[in-house]
């Protein structure tokens, strides 16, 4: 950036412009309070512009900061309210970046407000021009702050509770295809699939209420497929009704509605924003409505390594504005997840206490302080022949979600069910036993396959199916593959 | 029909040996076991009658399993079920439930629909079983017609 050289102690408040090092946002000796929330950037200064400066520049441009001096400054306590980098580490083998890490005073920000916190964070600094690119790569929310959120609407805890399942993953379908089908069709799915052993199924993110199906209709067939299954299986069932819709007003019409007709979770897209979600959650604890969130979107901003924001720093913000569950990845199917990022995202979701793991991309202690944990969601690309790697990788609280290896099963809908819920309870028992599961995965869906021809022919079609390419965001310091 | 409740209902019915091996599983994890019995298997039902309070104290699978069979024997027309429970901080709530026996014959359930305002329709589900007093629900304990 362009500068004017090193002022004096005496220049600080002199008109013009200084480095925002020199205003007070560079403090190298800076020790971070219990109470500050911590950041973590992927910096790519310009050419010539120093790793320190432009870390100094992040904390300035994304607290109280603008490109000059302004006398104004000495009219508040301005040394509170600056928000300080306190670190730059040159990232392992990357040249040109760095990981500049910075501290903001808790009085920065409104209580339990993801707007508030993101337009200081993510607000004008993203694109700051002294800087090529800038990602936000983790941040420690301290329970100071975290407690200023209600969390999710019910947790991992009461969903199970309420749902009766426990010790295995639960299992989800998206209906398919998503667009184009009518609601007494689209209902036939969910029936079949639920009926057939799933626990859950799915409106996909783009189904809201197009003119093939709008959504009273689709909601009126889906319940009586729902209920119907409850009736044929003695269980629990929820087919994710998506309530995203253009306005407040219409989110919470349909979201009454699925309540008033006995769904027991609702669901909406990341897109509705994130005032939005908050509300939605407020809306799904009122109501005792699990409350699903598809990450529709994301991919724009967290997938590449040098510009963006982090899939943990989403899961983190998600957590907080109080969501039961949400898309976090399935390391093994077509969708980008390096296997200990994704890991790391888990972690984030589901533990009281995460610690820093470089390993896994944390790059913060994280106390939620009992803030309610969050059911990870893995969808796209998976299906039974994978069990034994999703249990490894995923662990046994998530919901796995076989859209196409439920309903493109050759002996129909409720038989890809089947063969799924074979073939997890298969896995579990085992993993149970004390088998290395793992390594004999295909030996005990094989096992298994004899009792259910409905697993052995969804093996024969698509046993051998994998998705194997390099993951694009990857931690630094370790080199993992993306799949076994 | 067969009620779908557990994690192993998909399954083929688990042996002694099989269900020793679960119950070492929890055991190994400091999980207590307990059995619990019912007439009444409607999803909604959570608290099917306790076979004594949870074992706490006891930490071999052969005395587990003692219990699961002291319980069918009394019991051999009824829903039964192992939990394990963990208590540690921030899950307590059950880690693992599993069904052990089923009565011969699974009435199943009535789907009842209420038609109401605009297209809405009201749903219960109604347990076939609990049209008749407890212990007389099932197989060799139902009086005959």
């Amino acid at each position: 950036m362009t500068v004017t050289d090193e002022p004096q102690e005496n220049e600080r408040w002199g008109a013009g412009v200084i480095p925002y090092a020199q205003m007070g946002y560079w403090m190298p000796d800076y020790e971070p309070k219990p109470s500050d929330i911590l950041a973590a950037f992927r910096i790519t200064p310009q050419d010539g512009v120093p790793a320190e400066e432009a870390g100094a520049a992040v904390a300035g441009e994304s607290s109280t900061a603008t490109w000059t001096v302004v006398w104004t400054d000495r009219l508040t306590a301005h040394e509170h309210y600056q928000a300080k980098c306190y670190r730059v580490e040159p990232v392992p083998g990357t040249p040109g970046q760095w990981i500049a890490y910075i501290a903001y005073d808790l009085d920065l920000f409104e209580e339990g407000s993801i707007a508030n916190l993101t337009s200081s964070i993510i607000g004008n600094v993203f694109g700051f021009k002294p800087l090529k690119a800038l990602r936000l790569e983790d941040m420690r929310i301290p329970p100071h702050y975290a407690k200023t959120f209600p969390g999710a609407p019910h947790g991992i805890v009461m969903e199970r509770e309420y749902l009766n399942k426990f010790g295995r993953p639960l299992l989800g379908a998206t209906t398919k295809p998503k667009l184009g089908l009518s609601a007494r069709n689209y209902g036939r799915v969910v029936y079949e699939a639920l009926r057939g052993g799933l626990d859950f199924t799915k409106d996909d993110e783009n189904v809201n209420s197009q003119p093939f199906m709008r959504w009273r209709d689709r909601y009126l067939f889906v319940m009586e497929g729902v209920h119907r299954a409850q009736a044929e299986t003695g269980e629990i069932k929820g087919h994710y009704l998506n309530v995203t819709a253009a306005t407040m007003e219409d989110m919470y019409e349909r979201a009454e509605f699925a309540k008033e007709i006995g769904s027991v979770i609702v669901m909406i897209d990341l897109t509705i924003g994130y005032t939005a979600i908050q509300s939605m959650s407020s809306w799904a604890r009122r109501n005792g409505v699990l409350l699903h969130l598809h990450r529709a979107g994301h991919g724009t901003y967290t997938r590449q390594k040098s510009h963006g924001v982090s899939f943990r720093v989403i899961s983190k913000w998600m957590r907080l504005a109080g969501v039961d569950h949400i898309h976090a990845g399935t390391v093994v199917g077509k969708l980008e997840g390096d296997p200990m990022m994704v890991a790391g995202y888990y972690d984030t979701l589901r533990l009281n206490h995460v610690d820093a793991d470089p390993a896994k991309g944390l790059y913060f202690e994280q106390d939620w302080a009992a803030l309610n944990p969050v059911m990870p969601v893995a969808s796209g690309g998976i299906h039974a022949g994978q069990m034994h790697q999703l249990l490894h990788y995923l662990g046994e609280d998530v919901v796995l979600q076989f859209g196409g290896g439920t309903i493109g099963h050759p002996m129909g809908i409720a038989y890809g069910a089947e063969a799924n819920r074979v073939a997890l309870e298969a896995m579990i028992k085992a993993r149970n036993e004390g088998r290395d599961y793992l390594a004999e995965g295909s030996d005990i869906l094989k096992a298994a396959a004899k009792h259910s021809r409905a697993l052995a022919t969804a093996l024969d079609v698509w046993g051998d199916i994998t998705f194997n390419y390099e993951s694009t965001d990857t931690p630094d310091v370790v080199a993992t593959p993306t799949s076994s | 029909m067969r009620i779908t409740q557990g994690a192993f209902s998909f399954l083929p019915d688990l042996t002694d040996e099989e269900i020793g091996a679960q119950v070492q599983y929890a055991l190994d994890h400091g999980w207590p076991l307990s059995v619990e019995y019912t007439d009444d298997p409607h999803p909604r039902n959570s608290y099917w009658d306790m076979w004594g309070l949870p074992m706490f104290d006891l930490h071999d699978a052969a005395s587990v399993l003692h219990e699961i069979n002291e319980c069918r024997r009394t019991y051999p027309q009824t829903y039964i079920r192992v939990n394990a429970y963990d208590a540690s901080y921030g899950r307590q709530t059950t880690a693992l439930s599993f069904l052990v026996q089923r009565p011969t014959d699974e009435p199943g359930f009535r789907l009842e629909r209420q038609d109401s305002h605009d297209r809405v329709v009201r749903y219960s589900l109604h347990s076939y079983a609990t049209d008749r007093p407890r212990g007389e629900r099932y197989g060799a304990d139902r009086p005959t017609e």
